[in-house]
């Protein structure tokens, strides 16, 4: 079982929950799992979500596998310049 | 083939070097092509008609006579750009953008279009349509716009991430959270509180190319863009969704790019020209006016903030808190919300809270500006942080290096950092030669930090060897800075050859698969990282041939130094091959010799920079002249340190404008009072000192060459280490950016009363 912590917009998707508990082998499961958890989670997702796991961020590659440990947290999606 | 992009430390042989780049001649000489240099058979001149009202109903439009003008090919308006269906949200929003739709939401907003045969004819078209305008109460002030008696600008904007949730609509489209910790504990432990309001105006990224187009639809439906764009690839989804049209038939090609730091991510009169050109069914060429870049095109937030820092007396930063008010313009972004993500990034604070609040105005829509967001938040936090350091006697680099973050410890915005530079840019400053120069009457210095996060996303390139021997590298990320001299030593480093053997082309649509924009520092770290890829693809090609032409096992081939060697005692005699032996019998080995790669480039690593500025003011008049300016930042691996440098040294020139005199300045009527470049005061090199650079090379563990993106970080510190130099020259604290000599002379003059 994971917890994954959020912020920002993201934590507002999860009805302002500070972590979460599920269990997921991928980012894809994670992320899966959660929207079927949270629905207003679908907006997020549309507008992108960056996961980051041991410090490293993935914003597109949804087939990384997250260690049984992990530290898991859920961001918005950054823009640049 | 998956591959492994982490660092290896391997030593390298062109990485680093300061060659040429392929493109400087051409730009130099006049024969680079941009937006508006090219040119089609029949084409027309497209011209956009624009609201005079900050926020009006449009009542009605008549084109008549403007379509019987003779010479004009077509008019169009938000009729003939419906919205396809399923269109997203922010993809709904850009339209609305592009052409209004009952209303117009800022003062320049496009409510039609013309074609004509020439510019004459268009500009005559433009005078002859009639659009019914009922004008309707504006808000251009972040703070007015949030007032509970503000206009409404949007009646589908409920504030979301509050509690409870409103029941009515509102201008705050969000309120988002990032931290730490316990705020009121934390602020309990300090010995030493400041807190600070501050505002910062809006600005423009103020490329010098204007947004510049050729759209040529055909009659069957296809069509192709030739734009000024930092991302073709994207610029060709929107388009082609917003406009209704399958992506593979619009093929997008982009010009070279007379700047965009953020402002040519995102489609303006683009879908406009479009849909001229398939209404004329003629080519047509749009080209915006430097009045429609200002008042049309997406400036930075305008802010409002309040931050407060808490210290011990021994110089630990306990507790901070910042509330971040961003305008978005006429349109929901995520801006407040960055900033909240960049804020305290620099530092480790126990208890921490940033608040951020996006925010509608009737105001262009906001845009990406090199690292988005940072440089304000930046410059509360590290003019409170020069506050407090002084409230404590600390000097304000021991402050700062005392609760800088570190490797290990937990950003404010969530994830752990890996390893960070922080730490060594504030050393490197400490111990840099221009800490201890001396300084003049009313002359001041200052210092401050800043971070932005990079990105990697989905890269595409393909490399293909010409008979000769020689490689052709192609990539689908805009090279804005140089990235073609580093993309060209990647490629030679993986291959073993000679940088003068590789050109990097820049792909159209139609050539390689998608590429995400050339922003967030992405072009080098991306690209180099597909390169590097396609390149061992293609080694793995070159030894294949090798064996063949041996006729022996590829496992008994290796490639070394830009050759193929047989390996084991059985092969000894085989002279190896180079690539150009190679090369030269592809016809006969398989045909010809390529590497693709495709990937999803993670592993961005962060970035952070400190910047030292020496600065001195008139008393008299309020002016200011920067004197010496520094940057230190960690670079990962500087590829091509020439272009390092460039990107360094821009981002401070961007910083010291935005920090001393650009700003939007807007009417009580709503309208844009400076939309050009004798009222909108950006730097000249007349007005700069040489910025002087310091490289600092902390590998990031995310890239096979320690790259980390170089671009934007440089633009965070330079308004709070202006802000910091120029209250050490003359002793009063600017809590308003731009810091311009009418602002400047005012702080003094209240000061000299105060003393009296």
């Amino acid at each position: 079982m994971l917890t994954v912590r959020a912020n920002g917009s993201v934590r507002n998707a999860l009805d302002g929950a500070e972590s979460v508990e599920v269990t997921a082998s991928t980012i894809r499961e994670l992320l899966t799992r959660l929207a079927d958890r949270y629905p207003a989670l679908e907006r997020e997702l549309d507008a992108g979500i960056a996961v980051a796991i041991n410090g490293e961020i993935y914003r597109d590659d949804r087939d990384v596998k997250i260690p049984a440990d992990a530290e898991v947290f859920l961001l918005p999606r950054i823009p640049g310049g | 083939m998956k591959h492994d992009n982490s660092y290896t430390g391997q030593d390298f042989k062109v990485i680093g070097t300061r060659v040429k780049r392929p493109d400087g001649i051409d730009k130099v000489t006049g024969r680079a092509r941009y937006g508006a240099d090219a040119s089609l058979p029949g084409q027309l001149v497209g011209r956009i008609l624009r609201s005079p009202h900050a926020h009006a109903r449009i009542k009605s439009i008549d084109i008549s006579k403007a379509e019987a003008l003779q010479g004009v090919k077509a008019v169009v308006t938000a009729d003939d750009m419906p919205v396809p269906q399923g269109l997203p949200g922010d993809l709904a929003h850009m339209l609305e953008n592009s052409m209004a739709r009952g209303r117009a939401l800022y003062d320049g907003h496009a409510v039609a279009a013309v074609a004509a045969i020439d510019a004459k004819t268009a500009r005559k078209a433009l005078q002859l349509i009639e659009v019914d305008y009922e004008p309707l109460p504006h808000v251009t002030d972040v703070d007015a716009a949030m007032q509970p008696d503000a206009p409404v600008i949007h009646d589908w904007i409920y504030t979301s991430g509050v509690d409870p949730k409103p029941e009515k609509p509102s201008n705050v489209v969000q309120r988002t959270e990032f931290g730490l910790g316990d705020i009121d504990a934390g602020f309990a432990e300090a010995d030493v509180v400041v807190e600070r309001s501050y505002k910062t105006e809006a600005t423009h990224q103020g490329y010098i190319e204007p947004h510049a187009c050729l759209a040529n639809i055909r009659p069957d439906g296809s069509g192709e863009l030739w734009v000024t764009t930092q991302g073709p690839f994207v610029y060709r989804n929107v388009c082609a969704q917003m406009l209704g049209m399958d992506i593979a038939k619009l093929k997008v090609t982009s010009s070279e790019i007379g700047g965009g730091f953020g402002g040519k991510t995102h489609v303006w009169g683009e879908p406009v020209a479009l849909a001229l050109s398939r209404k004329a069914n003629r080519p047509v060429k749009l080209v915006m006016t430097r009045d429609e870049v200002f008042r049309a095109s997406g400036p930075t937030s305008s802010t409002s903030m309040d931050i407060k820092l808490g210290a011990t007396r021994d110089g630990k930063l306990v507790a901070a808190r910042a509330e971040m008010r961003y305008g978005n313009g006429a349109f929901p972004g995520i801006w407040g919300m960055l900033s909240c993500m960049t804020s305290f990034a620099c530092y480790e604070i126990a208890n921490c809270k940033a608040i951020g609040y996006d925010v509608v105005l009737n105001r262009p829509k906001v845009a990406a500006y090199r690292a988005p967001s940072a440089p304000m938040a930046a410059f509360g936090v590290e003019s409170a942080m020069d506050e407090l350091a002084a409230a404590i006697s600390m000097d304000p680099v021991e402050f700062r290096l005392k609760n800088a973050s570190r490797e290990g410890g937990q950003s404010h915005y969530g994830p752990v950092w890996g390893p960070i530079g922080i730490r060594a840019t504030l050393e490197a400053v400490r111990d840099h030669p221009h800490m201890k120069a001396p300084l003049g009457p009313n002359q001041g210095r200052g210092m401050a930090c800043g971070f932005w996060f990079n990105i990697g996303g989905q890269t595409c390139s393909d490399l293909n060897v010409g008979i000769d021997g020689t490689v052709t590298l192609t990539v689908g990320t805009v090279d804005v800075g140089g990235s073609r001299a580093s993309l060209g030593l990647i490629a030679a480093e993986e291959l073993g050859i000679a940088y003068e053997q590789v050109s990097v082309n820049i792909g159209d649509t139609g050539s390689l698969g998608h590429n995400d924009m050339t922003e967030g520092s992405r072009g080098t770290f991306s690209s180099g990282m597909a390169a590097i890829f396609a390149a061992r693809n293609t080694i793995e090609v070159l030894r294949e041939r090798a064996a063949k032409m041996w006729g022996i096992p590829v496992e008994d081939v290796t490639w070394e130094a830009g050759q193929a060697v047989a390996k084991g005692s059985a092969h000894g005699n085989l002279k190896p091959l180079t690539l150009k032996d190679i090369a030269a019998k592809s016809p006969k080995t398989g045909g010809p010799i390529a590497g693709h790669n495709e990937v999803v480039a993670d592993g961005a690593g962060v970035s952070f920079a400190s910047h030292i500025c020496d600065i001195e003011v008139d008393p008299e008049t309020g002016a200011t002249k920067v004197l010496r300016y520094t940057v230190v930042q960690d670079a990962g691996k500087a590829i091509h340190p020439d272009y390092v440098e460039g990107q360094f040294q821009g981002g401070a020139a961007q910083g010291i404008g935005w920090a001393l005199n650009e700003e939007y300045i807007y009417g009580k009527d709503g309208r844009l009072q400076n939309p050009g470049f004798l009222d909108y005061r950006m730097p000249v090199c007349s007005d700069l000192p040489f910025i002087d650079t310091k490289i600092l090379e902390i590998p990031n563990p995310g890239h096979p060459y320690g790259v980390r993106g170089v671009g934007e970080t440089s633009i965070v510190p330079p308004l709070a280490a202006i802000g910091n130099a120029l209250s050490n020259a003359v002793g009063v604290r600017m809590h308003h950016v731009p810091m311009s000599p009418p602002r400047i002379l005012k702080a003094l003059r209240e000061a000299e009363r105060e003393a009296c």
